[in-house]
């Protein structure tokens, strides 16, 4: 093999790696946005569920962050991964014998990733929510508006605002944990470096790309996080 | 004083009956406890005792790994931190700039990079590292692990040492100095004693994120929980390799966060009224 310099290796194109490595860059942002959704909303329901008058609630609710916090992420990965096929397969030889099933790494991984970032993301919509004053509660009901409308125009706009820093720790780590998911098959950032660095034998090159795109999608989202810090800051002050 | 000052608030009376809340809450109860008894289930059914003699005592050695791994890399890292801490904290512009630097490095990054940039990509300047005579430490995948994990886990022991650290008053220093100690002495006598003790869930949450993490040292073929358990799973294709694993990782971190609770509650008992 020619030795190749490393602007060759690092070219758009047959030669180069940087377009692998693009596209897995895109992989690993949509896997992470995929899931930021579905992380919020089961996050925001365990927190409510958390702070719930009712015992039985509060029980499933703490049973369930206990796990998913307590786990590491690698584990409930593989658990999921590889038992989740063997589980549809026995319910699934009811219907059809001969069906066989796969499991998406990128749907896995959201789902994986989602679980865990619900956990943490309920702790801080926890903490907003005590930090909302009963009072705003009861002001709602005293202007007549029912549970879910007081919920809707009252306390989730405060809510956001208050628990919007936490959100930005725990979209961070979710950033970075979507490189676990390399780890049972899914074409993103690290796992295309790895194959680049397999191939052409510049490991730490690879590696040094692969993490320099991680530092810039962390950089990019605390700009991002900071202009929509700025933009509610503004709706706060217009009050 | 008046009747209405003495009223004491109590919590509303339980609500009786079936209100919609006590309706999910018992079924979701009752889906974790399907859950549970559909594991232990599992576990009993799949009960095989040639798997169990043959991978317990290396998840045994397995735990040893971990804990080894954690345990060292924690006080490399904690050794590490204190002058990344100190630059963060130094009103020198180069310093501060490079210890933000590395903190913003490994804090940005995941972890399993920063691994594989060590495990694999050391492995580039393998001629050099021969000439230096570091090649024999950098061959093992366990130094490779520690020396990660003890980098990643010094920045975040910085930035909670650092936190701890600003978070006393500046009028403690003050008051040291005008006792006439100097500055290592306000540090140890007055300022870290009173650092620790705001430093102490950080610091014990850092220490359930490492044994977490430690998890991904499997996938750089180091034999350790998680390695053991990959090992039986490929060599079975039994998935109680990890539920087993699973259970030893929950069962520990559940140990380690309550043994975290009762030092925090021994130790701030003077600041309770």
């Amino acid at each position: 093999m020619p030795a190749q310099s490393i602007w060759t290796l690092l070219s758009w194109g047959p030669d180069g790696w940087l377009d692998d490595i693009a596209y897995g860059a895109l992989i690993t942002v949509a896997l992470a946005l995929a899931t930021l959704p579905i992380g919020l909303t089961i996050g925001f329901f365990i927190a409510l569920a958390k702070q719930s008058e009712e015992p039985s609630l509060r029980l499933a609710a703490n049973i369930y962050t206990t796990v998913f916090r307590g786990l590491p992420e690698l584990v409930t990965l593989f658990l999921f991964f590889f038992g989740m096929p063997i589980l549809l397969q026995h319910l699934i030889r009811y219907f059809r014998p001969d069906a066989t099933i796969d499991v998406n790494s990128f749907v896995a991984g959201m789902i994986v990733l989602a679980l865990i970032f619900s956990s943490y993301a309920s702790e801080v919509f926890l903490s907003a929510f005590r930090a909302i004053p009963k009072g705003q509660y009861e002001g709602g009901y005293a202007i007549g508006l029912s549970n879910w409308l007081t919920m809707r125009k009252v306390i989730v706009p405060q809510l956001l605002r208050i628990a919007f820093p936490g959100l930005e720790n725990c979209w961070l780590s979710l950033l970075k944990d979507t490189s676990l998911v390399s780890v049972v098959g899914l074409a993103e950032t690290l796992r295309n470096a790895s194959i680049a660095a397999r191939v052409t034998k510049h490991a730490f090159l690879f590696f040094g790309v692969a993490s320099l795109v991680f530092l810039g999608l962390a950089v990019v989202s605390s700009f991002a996080t900071s202009a929509i810090l700025r933009s509610l800051g503004r709706r706060e002050a217009q009050r | 004083m008046s009747a209405t000052a003495t009223m004491v608030e109590r919590p509303p009376p339980r609500a009786r009956g079936w209100p919609r809340r006590r309706i999910v809450g018992y079924a979701l109860v009752c889906l974790w406890i399907l859950f549970g008894i559909g594991i232990v289930s599992y576990l009993v059914l799949a009960w095989n005792a040639d798997f169990f003699a043959k991978y317990a005592p290396a998840y045994l050695r397995g735990l040893g790994v971990t804990l080894a791994l954690v345990s060292i890399s924690m006080v490399l890292g904690a050794i590490l931190s204190v002058p990344v801490a100190y630059g963060r904290m130094s009103s020198n512009r180069v310093l501060s700039g490079l210890a933000y630097c590395y903190v913003y490095f490994f804090r940005g990054t995941p972890l399993l990079v920063q691994t594989y940039l060590v495990y694999y990509g050391l492995g580039s300047f393998r001629v050099e590292l021969q000439s230096v005579g570091l090649w024999d430490f950098f061959k093992d995948a366990f130094n490779c692990g520690v020396f990660a994990f003890a980098l990643n886990t010094a920045a975040y022991q910085a930035e909670i040492l650092r936190g701890a650290i600003e978070s006393v008053p500046r009028g403690q220093w003050e008051g040291a100095a005008s006792l006439g100690l100097h500055k290592l002495q306000t540090l140890r006598k007055i300022i870290l004693p009173q650092a620790l003790i705001v430093a102490l869930r950080p610091y014990g949450n850092e220490l359930i994120l490492m044994v977490k993490a430690s998890a991904i040292v499997a996938i750089i073929t180091v034999y350790d929980l998680m390695g053991n358990a990959k090992l039986a799973f490929a060599n079975s294709f039994d998935i109680q390799a990890y539920i087993w694993v699973a259970l030893v990782y929950l069962v520990m971190v559940e140990i380690l966060r309550h043994g975290i609770e009762w030092i925090e509650r021994r130790i701030t008992i003077h600041l309770k009224r």
